[in-house]
C-alpha cells in the first residue's frame, strides 16, 4: 500500500492529539508513524503523520481531518518537494574487542554515540527509515539492547512559516 | 461592569443567542445553572425524566423549527444518559448545544463521585465539545458552540462545566465576533463545477434527483421544486428527505432504497443521471453499490467535502449549500427544453404496475398511517425505528419540510416520543403525532410525565402488533421463523399507562374505529396514547433484501 506523508497544523490545545488518533481508529485508517510537537508559533502544533492507503483513503483522511475544528491546515507532502528525518536512539551490547567495532560503523553511517556505559553505548541516528533500518542491522550482529524512534517529522522545502501557510488557507478566494 | 457567576454567565449568554426554552435535568454540578435559571426566569426549562429524552427532544425542537436545540444535563450518568440522543443527532446533522455539568476542575481525573470524561466519550459523536477550564473562556465557547453546531453540516456540540466555574465570577462581555481558524464552512457553491453540472443536464435524457436532509437544512424545499420543474425530472427523497419535496407532486417518487417505493429503485437503475442533493449514499439507500445506478452519471451536492466520493464515485461534484447551489443551477438550464417526456412516461407506466399496496384486511398498521395522513396531513409526523417507521415513511404524504421527524442515520428507538414534545413545544400550533411501535414506546414512555406536566398535547399513535416488529420480519424471512426475543405481546396495556400518568389512553381494535379515535385524540387536547391493536404478522414491503442491488426488490406477503 503507498505511503503518504502530511503535515497537519493544528491548535496547540489538551486533547487535538486525541481528536486526532480517535479520527484513525474510529474511520479505519492506518497510522504508521505520527509526530508532534509545537511550531515557531506557539499556539500551533504541527503533526506530521504517515499513512498508508489508496488515494480514495487518502482523499477521505485528509476531508475527515480537515472537519475537525482544531485542525488549521493540511498538506500532503511529497518526497521531491520535502526534505524528511526520523532519529533512532539505539543502545548496543559492546566489549573491549567489540566497542571499536562499533564505533567505526557509526562514523560510517555518520551517526553519534551519546552514552558510554562499560557494556554498552547509546548511539544516535538520524535520516531516513532506510538508513536507520540499515544501522539497526549493521548493530544487530553485536547485540542490541533496547532501540526507541521517533516518527518521521517532514517539512515543505519552499520557505514558508507556519503563520503563511495559515494565512494563505485564509486568503482562499471564494467565487460568488 | 456586570460582574457575574458562571452560572449567571451561562444564562446570559443563552439568551444572547436567543434561546428561550431548554430541556434538561438537574443533578449536584449544575445547582448553580439550575439556580441561575430560576433567578432568571427569562428561560423556560422542560424538566424530562431521563436525559436521554431531554436531548431528543431538543434535537425534535430543532429539528422541526430550525433553531438550536439546547439540552442540560449533570455530570456523570446524566451526562452519559444524553450520549445516544447527541449521537442521534450527529447522524442525521442537527444543530444541537449539549450542556453537562462536570465535577470541580481540582477533582478532575480522580474518579470524583458522578465524574466522567464525557468530552472525551462524545469526541466521536459531536461535532465539537469543550471542556471549560476557566471562567474567561465560557462566552466565547458558547458563542462558538451555537455558530460551529447551526452552520456548515450542523450538529451537536458539547460544552462540560465544571461546578466551581460555575461560581467562578466575572465582568461579562458577549463576544460579537468568532475567530474559529480551524473552521470554515463553505459557503456558495464552484460555479465552474455549476456549469459542468448543468451541462449533464442538457444532455440528460432520463435524470433522477436525489434529495436528502440536506435540502431540509438548507431550506431549499423550493428550490428543489424548482429544479425539477424546470428540467422535468423525477425527485425520490431519502428518509431524511422526506417533506424536502411533497409527496403528492406529479414528480415525486417517492422514498429510494431498502424500502422504497419500487419505481423509485427502477428509476435510479434505469437512469442515465443521478443528481444527488443533501444526501450521502447511504447502505440503505444504495443497496449493493457496484450496481448502483449502473448508467447514469452522478452529481453529488453536498455542503460537506468529505461526503463526496466516501461510498460511491461521482462525475461531478458541488461542494456548498444546497439552496445557492440549486437556484444558481436552475438559472443555467432553464432556457432549456426537457427532453424527458418519454422517461416520465415509463416512470408513470411503473407507479401504476407497482404501487405502494397492502391486503385490506383487519386492522393494518398501514391503513392507520393511511388515515392519519388523510385526516391530518399537515401534522409534524415524528417516528420511532422499525416497521412503523418505514409505514410512515412510506405512506404518510408529506407536502412540506421539517414536518416529517425521524432517526435515519443512527436508528434510534424510543426517539419519536421525546422528539414529538419537542416539536410540539417549538410549534406549538401544529399537530404533532409519534407513529410509534409498542416495542420502541417502552424506550422512553416515561415521559408520558413529562409531556402531562408540562402540558405538551402530542399524539402517539402506537401499531401495537406485540412484536419487534423489524427483528421479526426479518427472522421470519432469513432465520425460519425463529423468533428468538421479539416476541413481546401484552406486556403492557397502554391504555392504562397513559391513564397512570394522567394522559388520554384510547385503543382501536377495528378499521372503522381508527379515524373517530384519531380525532378524539387531537381534539382532547391532552397527551394522548392510541393503541391500535394491528395485524400482527403484517410485513414491510416491498423489501430488497441485504446485499442485493435495489432494483431486485421483493413483494412481501
Amino acid at each position: 500500500m503507498k505511503k503518504h506523508t502530511l503535515a497537519v497544523l493544528v491548535e496547540n490545545k489538551p486533547g487535538v492529539l486525541a481528536r486526532i488518533s480517535g479520527l484513525f481508529s474510529r474511520r479505519g485508517f492506518n497510522i504508521e508513524s505520527l509526530a508532534v510537537g509545537v511550531t515557531e508559533e506557539t499556539d500551533t502544533s504541527r503533526i506530521t503523520i504517515v499513512v498508508s492507503g489508496d488515494d480514495t483513503v487518502l482523499e477521505q483522511v485528509k476531508k475527515q481531518l480537515n472537519k475537525l475544528i482544531d485542525v488549521i491546515h493540511i498538506a500532503e507532502l511529497t518526497p521531491n518537494e520535502s526534505v524528511s528525518r526520523e532519529l533512532a536512539l539505539i543502545k548496543v551490547e559492546v566489549d573491549a574487542t567489540t566497542r571499536s567495532m562499533v564505533m567505526q560503523i557509526v562514523d560510517v553511517f555518520r551517526a553519534r554515540i551519546i552514552d558510554v556505559a562499560t557494556d554498552s553505548l547509546i548511539v544516535e541516528v538520524t535520516g531516513s527509515k532506510g538508513k536507520i533500518a540499515s544501522m539497526q542491522r549493521m548493530l544487530s550482529q553485536f547485540g542490541i539492547k533496547e532501540m526507541v524512534r521517533t516518527g518521521k517529522v517532514a517539512l515543505h522545502r519552499r520557505s514558508k512559516t507556519a503563520a503563511d501557510t495559515m494565512l494563505e488557507e485564509h486568503q482562499k478566494p471564494e467565487e460568488e | 461592569m456586570e460582574l457575574l457567576s458562571g452560572g449567571d454567565m451561562l444564562v446570559r449568554s443563552l439568551e444572547e443567542e436567543g434561546v428561550d426554552l431548554i430541556f434538561g435535568y438537574p443533578g449536584g454540578t449544575v445547582l448553580h445553572i439550575y439556580d441561575a435559571l430560576y433567578r432568571h426566569k427569562t428561560i423556560e426549562h422542560f424538566l424530562v425524566r431521563h436525559e436521554q429524552a431531554a436531548a431528543h427532544m431538543a434535537d425534535g425542537y430543532a429539528r422541526a423549527t430550525g433553531k438550536v436545540g439546547v439540552v442540560l444535563a449533570t455530570s456523570g450518568p446524566g451526562a452519559t444518559n444524553l450520549v445516544t440522543g447527541i449521537a442521534t443527532a450527529y447522524m442525521d446533522s442537527v444543530p444541537l448545544v449539549a450542556i453537562t455539568g462536570q465535577v470541580p476542575r481540582q477533582l478532575i481525573g480522580g474518579d470524583a463521585f458522578q465524574e466522567a470524561d464525557i468530552t472525551g466519550i462524545t469526541l466521536p459523536i459531536t461535532k465539537h465539545n469543550y471542556l471549560v477550564k476557566d471562567v474567561h473562556d465560557l462566552p466565547r465557547i458558547i458563542k462558538e458552540a451555537f455558530y460551529i453546531a447551526s452552520t456548515g453540516r450542523p450538529g451537536p456540540v458539547l460544552i462540560d462545566i465544571p461546578k466551581d466555574v460555575t461560581t467562578d465570577t466575572l465582568d461579562f462581555n458577549y463576544p460579537q465576533k468568532i475567530n474559529l481558524r480551524g473552521y470554515m464552512p463553505p459557503k456558495s457553491a464552484d460555479v465552474q463545477q455549476l456549469r459542468e453540472a448543468a451541462q449533464f443536464i442538457l444532455k440528460s435524457e432520463r435524470p433522477v434527483i436525489y434529495a436528502g436532509g440536506g435540502i431540509i437544512i438548507s431550506g431549499a424545499a423550493g428550490e428543489l421544486l424548482g429544479l425539477a420543474e424546470t428540467i422535468m425530472a423525477p425527485v425520490t427523497t431519502t428518509l431524511m428527505g422526506k417533506g424536502a419535496f411533497p409527496d403528492t407532486h406529479p414528480l415525486s417518487i417517492g422514498m429510494l432504497g431498502m424500502h422504497g417505493t419500487k419505481y423509485a429503485n427502477y428509476a435510479i437503475q434505469e437512469s442515465d443521471l443521478v443528481i444527488a442533493v443533501g444526501a450521502r449514499f447511504d447502505d440503505r439507500v444504495t443497496g449493493k453499490l457496484e450496481s448502483f445506478a449502473p448508467n447514469a452519471q452522478i452529481i453529488h451536492i453536498d455542503i460537506d467535502p468529505a461526503e463526496i466520493r466516501k461510498n460511491i464515485r461521482v462525475d461531478i461534484s458541488v461542494i456548498g449549500d444546497a439552496k445557492a447551489a440549486l437556484s444558481r443551477l436552475t438559472g443555467l438550464v432553464k432556457e432549456h427544453q426537457p427532453r424527458t417526456g418519454s422517461w416520465l412516461e415509463r416512470i408513470n407506466k411503473w407507479k401504476k404496475d407497482f404501487p405502494l399496496q397492502y391486503k385490506k384486511d383487519g386492522l393494518k398498521p398501514q391503513y392507520v398511517v393511511e388515515c392519519i395522513s388523510e385526516l391530518y396531513p399537515d401534522a409534524i409526523i415524528t417516528t420511532e425505528v422499525g416497521q412503523n417507521q418505514m409505514w410512515a415513511a412510506q405512506y404518510f404524504r408529506c407536502t412540506r419540510p421539517r414536518t416529517f421527524i425521524s432517526s435515519g442515520g443512527l436508528g434510534t428507538m424510543g426517539y419519536g416520543f421525546p422528539a414529538a414534545i419537542g416539536a410540539k413545544v417549538g410549534v406549538p400550533d401544529a399537530t404533532v403525532i409519534d407513529i410509534a411501535g409498542d416495542g420502541s414506546f417502552q424506550m422512553n414512555s416515561q415521559e408520558l410525565a413529562t409531556a402531562v406536566q408540562n402540558n405538551v398535547p402530542v399524539v402517539v399513535a402506537i401499531l401495537n402488533n406485540g412484536y419487534l416488529g423489524m427483528v421479526r420480519q426479518w427472522q421470519e424471512l432469513f432465520f425460519e421463523q425463529r423468533y428468538s426475543s421479539t416476541i413481546i405481546e401484552e406486556s403492557v396495556d397502554f391504555v392504562r399507562l397513559a391513564e397512570a400518568y394522567g394522559a388520554l389512553g384510547l385503543r382501536a381494535e377495528r378499521p372503522e374505529d381508527v379515524k373517530p379515535i384519531l380525532r378524539e385524540a387531537v381534539v382532547s387536547g391532552k397527551p394522548c396514547v392510541i393503541d391500535f391493536i394491528v395485524e400482527r404478522n403484517e410485513n414491510v414491503s416491498p423489501m430488497v433484501p441485504a446485499g442485493a442491488a435495489i432494483n431486485e426488490i421483493l413483494d412481501l406477503e
